[in-house]
């Protein structure tokens, strides 16, 4: 029997882990991210740097800060709040909403993962647009909702054109985008982690809050970033659910666009960018190389 | 080890939809023991030790700790630790923040739980390592924090999932030593799982060979290894010539249609019978000397010893020996008496699993 | 028990709510009055209206051409990008990564601005070409995260036994390497064909007044009143992209059956 520890410890360790990462053994293929690269270059890198030079120049390409100072402006001003706002509560309330989903979801050992994942993307392949507009249907006036609320002699609801009606359509358009993150999270927990606590004495809500909720947190901190992103830059929603006297950050680019001040949208849009990078660097620091939080 | 029992499992079924993983299981466990469960994948051994852990419920049948019926009781409320397959250490938390898990749970003061930690490294030779992140250590590393984290709770039982299972050889082997000698510190009870048969002669007071959900065979390693109560325990342990044979009368044997002198005696008369006999009992001599004659067909180095097939009266015989026999040369096959074992042919499917009184 | 039920509830309660605008779309692309708020009896009659229109069969023609295209070759660069990504050493391999994740993070809106504002100074004309270019974009990203994590499972000893029995790199590649990571390939296709589909925001800054896609033209059309005859049409891509799913479920449910008796 000891022969056998003998040539097991003299098998040679495989040469993979030398590299770290799976070179797949092709000695030389860095030529194929060429066409990558270039094209990020081109299209990603180059356009971001063309917004920036719109956004501090004025039109006789002169340097200026009065395109960023814009968002001063007490009507921008108050849209950027709003967004910030609007976007906050549509966070916070997907976060309620999609945390408890994923759990179920996690515990009730359905099918398949790619079954789940399928019932929570289906809905986008209807047209996002069209199926905000379906919203119209049943929040207006004559709509669905106060069709039945009438039918019991209940008060009406009017929250069409109200910011409760944009927060509605942020939270239905991005619900999958928070539910996918902390789902793929919560399904890659080894049940005997959970059980490990358990075993040392913990109870279910000392188990959920020490170690459940920390271990997701990168998918939370992906949802997150996920929603709060769009939800923040939209103009779609707004637009379709807000009516036209709501107005938010992303309505005042569009519009400034729409009418040809490019270089008034590009300040602003590098105002935007500011809070999107903020929310990039913190995904960043919990999810490295993005393993934790990818919804796909 | 004591006669007190401390853990007594009566009647315990478990199945998953068709598929029956324990049937009407009974066994205890004494106090101080070091118990292993053994059997290949699917036997039900990992089962039993989860519904021993609480992270199952048996569908039928009690678990008793030390007289009170513990079946219903969720985990954490055990008196029991338990060591994971793949060491389920948390990730977010340090080696030091691991071991005091389950102490900071109980309320323990802050001096009382850094003395804990200070001691369990201590015994599990990893000292200074409080602040290191478990994915920083090796797999034996972690292993040792395992069951560092488990041990600080003092339970008065330890349960341990094929702990050693990932680790390679020459550390499995050192880890089995660092067991045995933790086993004796802190003279608690161990509740081992493996498949590993090797491990399981090595470290255990007691053995128990599962097999399809049934108990096949209870004993300590030299119960098991010598008396194999059945073909499936003698096959599993170890390597083994397992002939179908006739009982001739007591002390009598016919294998293969020539007798051999045996001790065993009960058996009846001209009654077929399973003969089990380790290669390491057969002696080869010449020819004219042993029991039966046969020709060798293969042999292996194998360092302490030579493996050597035997082509004997239409059976391959399996023969460890020291001395070499070359291929195509003529042997004779002699065994002692006391090194044939005799087992009661299993008559259906069914008996194959002995349930065995207890 | 209370508990299990209180759960099922729950998540009916999201399913209904995630599906209830779709069967609110679905029922309109039946209703004969062409008033959204108003229930007018059952007809077929904008299905019939559909093939007859030439804007929306434009329209949809350019949206289906666009995706396809920028999928096919989104997959292309992304496959290829992802195997070097994946071999590259620690340090360019997160630059990349980081590369990677920002057209997938950034608002649509200002990379939508972005390229928009490059195809001008370039004094490129925004069409479809400019639309094609931006979609391929958006694109890769989705492709490489697909296929890499195909490729970290890959053995990395496959190739060099592939080369080893006299194939040379190219056979060997699409022979050991690309059946392997196929998978991978196809589910980044479709994310890249789902997401072109999709897509408003980015063609909206980027498609020029001569073209439009579905939702460019939904999008005009949101203030005057939406065509019953998009509901219908959009109300077959959604039963044909469910059949699809279903028997694609269907298929891998099949093969995996016999795995899971043994």
């Amino acid at each position: 029997m000891k022969i056998r520890n003998v040539l097991n410890t003299i098998t040679p360790k495989t040469p993979s882990q030398k590299n770290g990462a799976g070179s797949l053994g092709i000695r030389n293929t860095k030529w194929l991210s060429f066409p990558y690269i270039l094209w990020m270059v081109g299209f990603i890198i180059i356009p971001l740097i063309v917004i920036l030079y719109y956004g501090l120049t004025t039109n006789d390409k002169l340097l200026t800060l009065d395109n960023i100072k814009s968002i001063l402006d007490p009507i921008n001003l108050r849209s950027l709040r709003l967004a910030l706002e609007l976007s906050f509560v549509s966070t916070v309330i997907c976060l309620l909403l999609a945390y408890p989903l994923a759990m179920i979801l996690n515990k009730s050992k359905m099918k398949s993962n790619s079954f789940i994942v399928m019932i929570i993307i289906l809905p986008m392949w209807m047209n996002f647009l069209l199926r905000t507009i379906a919203w119209q249907n049943i929040l207006e006036r004559t709509g669905i909702i106060n069709t039945v609320l009438k039918f019991f002699n209940l008060p009406m609801l009017n929250i069409i054109n109200t910011p409760s009606a944009i927060i509605l359509g942020m939270v239905y358009n991005f619900l999958p985008f928070m539910v996918l993150p902390i789902y793929n999270v919560l399904i890659k927990i080894d049940k005997d982690i959970i059980n490990a606590a358990r075993d040392l004495g913990a109870n279910s809500i000392q188990t959920f809050l020490k170690i459940i909720l920390p271990l997701s947190l990168p998918g939370v901190i992906s949802g997150i970033t996920m929603v709060f992103v769009p939800s923040l830059t939209t103009f779609v929603i707004s637009n379709i659910l807000g009516g036209s006297k709501i107005v938010l950050i992303g309505n005042v680019i569009e519009q400034q666009f729409r009418i040809g001040n490019w270089h008034a949208g590009s300040g602003l849009s590098l105002v935007l960018m500011i809070f999107i990078l903020i929310s990039m660097a913190i995904l960043s620091k919990y999810d490295k190389e993005g393993e934790g939080g990818s919804i796909w | 080890m004591t006669d007190n029992k401390l853990i007594n499992l009566v009647n315990i079924s478990k199945s998953y939809g068709d598929n029956i993983v324990l049937d009407e299981l009974n066994l205890y466990i004494r106090e101080n023991e070091f118990l292993t469960l053994l059997g290949p994948s699917g036997c039900g051994k990992t089962t039993t030790l989860r519904i021993i852990g609480g992270f199952e419920n048996p569908d039928q049948g009690q678990v008793i700790f030390e007289g009170k019926d513990i079946t219903r009781t969720a985990p954490n409320e055990r008196q029991l630790n338990t060591v994971f397959q793949k060491y389920a250490l948390f990730n977010h938390l340090t080696i030091a923040e691991n071991i005091a898990f389950g102490l900071k749970i109980k309320k323990k003061s802050k001096a009382y739980i850094d003395d804990k930690i200070k001691y369990a490294l201590k015994l599990v030779n990893l000292d200074g390592f409080e602040n290191r992140m478990p994915n920083s250590l090796s797999g034996g590393q972690q292993q040792r924090i395992a069951i560092a984290r488990a041990i600080v709770n003092e339970p008065k039982v330890l349960l341990l999932d094929e702990p050693l299972g990932a680790l390679d050889l020459k550390l499995r082997q050192d880890m089995q030593y660092e067991l045995i000698r933790l086993k004796n510190e802190l003279g608690i009870t161990f509740i081992y799982v493996t498949h590993d048969q090797e491990e399981a002669l090595t470290m255990s007071d007691t053995i128990v060979v599962m097999n399809q959900g049934y108990i096949q065979q209870i004993g300590t390693p030299e119960d098991i290894y010598n008396e194999p109560q059945n073909a499936f325990v003698a096959d599993f342990i170890g390597e083994s010539n397992i002939i179908p044979s006739i009982m001739i009368e007591d002390k009598l044997v016919n294998i293969l249609g020539t007798n051999f002198a045996c001790v065993d005696t009960g058996f009846g008369r001209n009654k077929p019978v399973d003969v089990v006999i380790r290669p390491e009992d057969i002696d080869l001599v010449k020819p004219e000397e042993g029991t039966i004659k046969g020709v060798v067909t293969s042999l292996l180095f194998k360092g302490v010893h030579y493996e050597m097939e035997v082509h004997a009266h239409g059976h391959d015989w399996l023969v460890h020996s020291t001395d070499l026999s070359p291929v195509g040369s003529e042997v004779g096959i002699s065994v002692d008496p006391y090194d044939i074992q005799i087992m009661n042919k299993p008559e259906s499917e069914d008996e194959e699993a002995v349930e065995l009184e207890i | 028990m209370v508990k299990k039920f209180i759960e099922r509830f729950y998540v009916g309660l999201i399913l209904f709510f995630l599906y209830a605008p779709i069967i609110i779309l679905i029922i309109l692309s039946f209703n004969s009055s062409k008033s959204r708020s108003k229930w007018g009896g059952f007809t077929l009659h904008w299905y019939k209206e559909l093939f007859k229109n030439q804007s929306i069969m434009n329209a949809l023609y350019t949206t289906l051409i666009i995706a396809f295209l920028s999928a096919l070759i989104a997959t292309i660069i992304g496959t290829a990008a992802a195997i070097a990504i994946n071999s590259m050493k620690k340090t360019p391999r997160t630059i990349m990564i980081a590369i990677t994740n920002i057209p997938m993070l950034n608002a649509d809106i200002v990379t939508g601005i972005s390229l928009m504002l490059l195809f001008v100074a370039m004094r490129y004309t925004l069409g479809f070409t400019s639309v094609l270019i931006s979609h391929i974009t958006f694109n890769i990203p989705y492709v490489i995260l697909s296929v890499m994590p195909k490729l970290k499972q890959l053995n990395p000893h496959t190739f060099e036994a592939a080369l080893d029995l006299g194939a040379s790199p190219v056979y060997a590649f699409f022979k050991v390497i690309l059946p392997d990571i196929f998978p991978g390939v196809l589910t980044g296709f479709f994310l890249a064909f789902t997401m072109s589909l999709d897509d408003f925001v980015i063609t909206h800054f980027t498609k020029g007044p001569e073209i439009n896609t579905l939702s460019t033209k939904i999008y005009t059309e949101v203030r005057k009143g939406i065509k019953p005859e998009i509901y219908a049409l959009s109300t077959l891509m959604f039963i044909a992209v469910l059949l699809l799913l279903v028997l694609i479920n269907r298929r891998n449910a099949d093969k995996r059956e016999p795995i899971k008796k043994v």
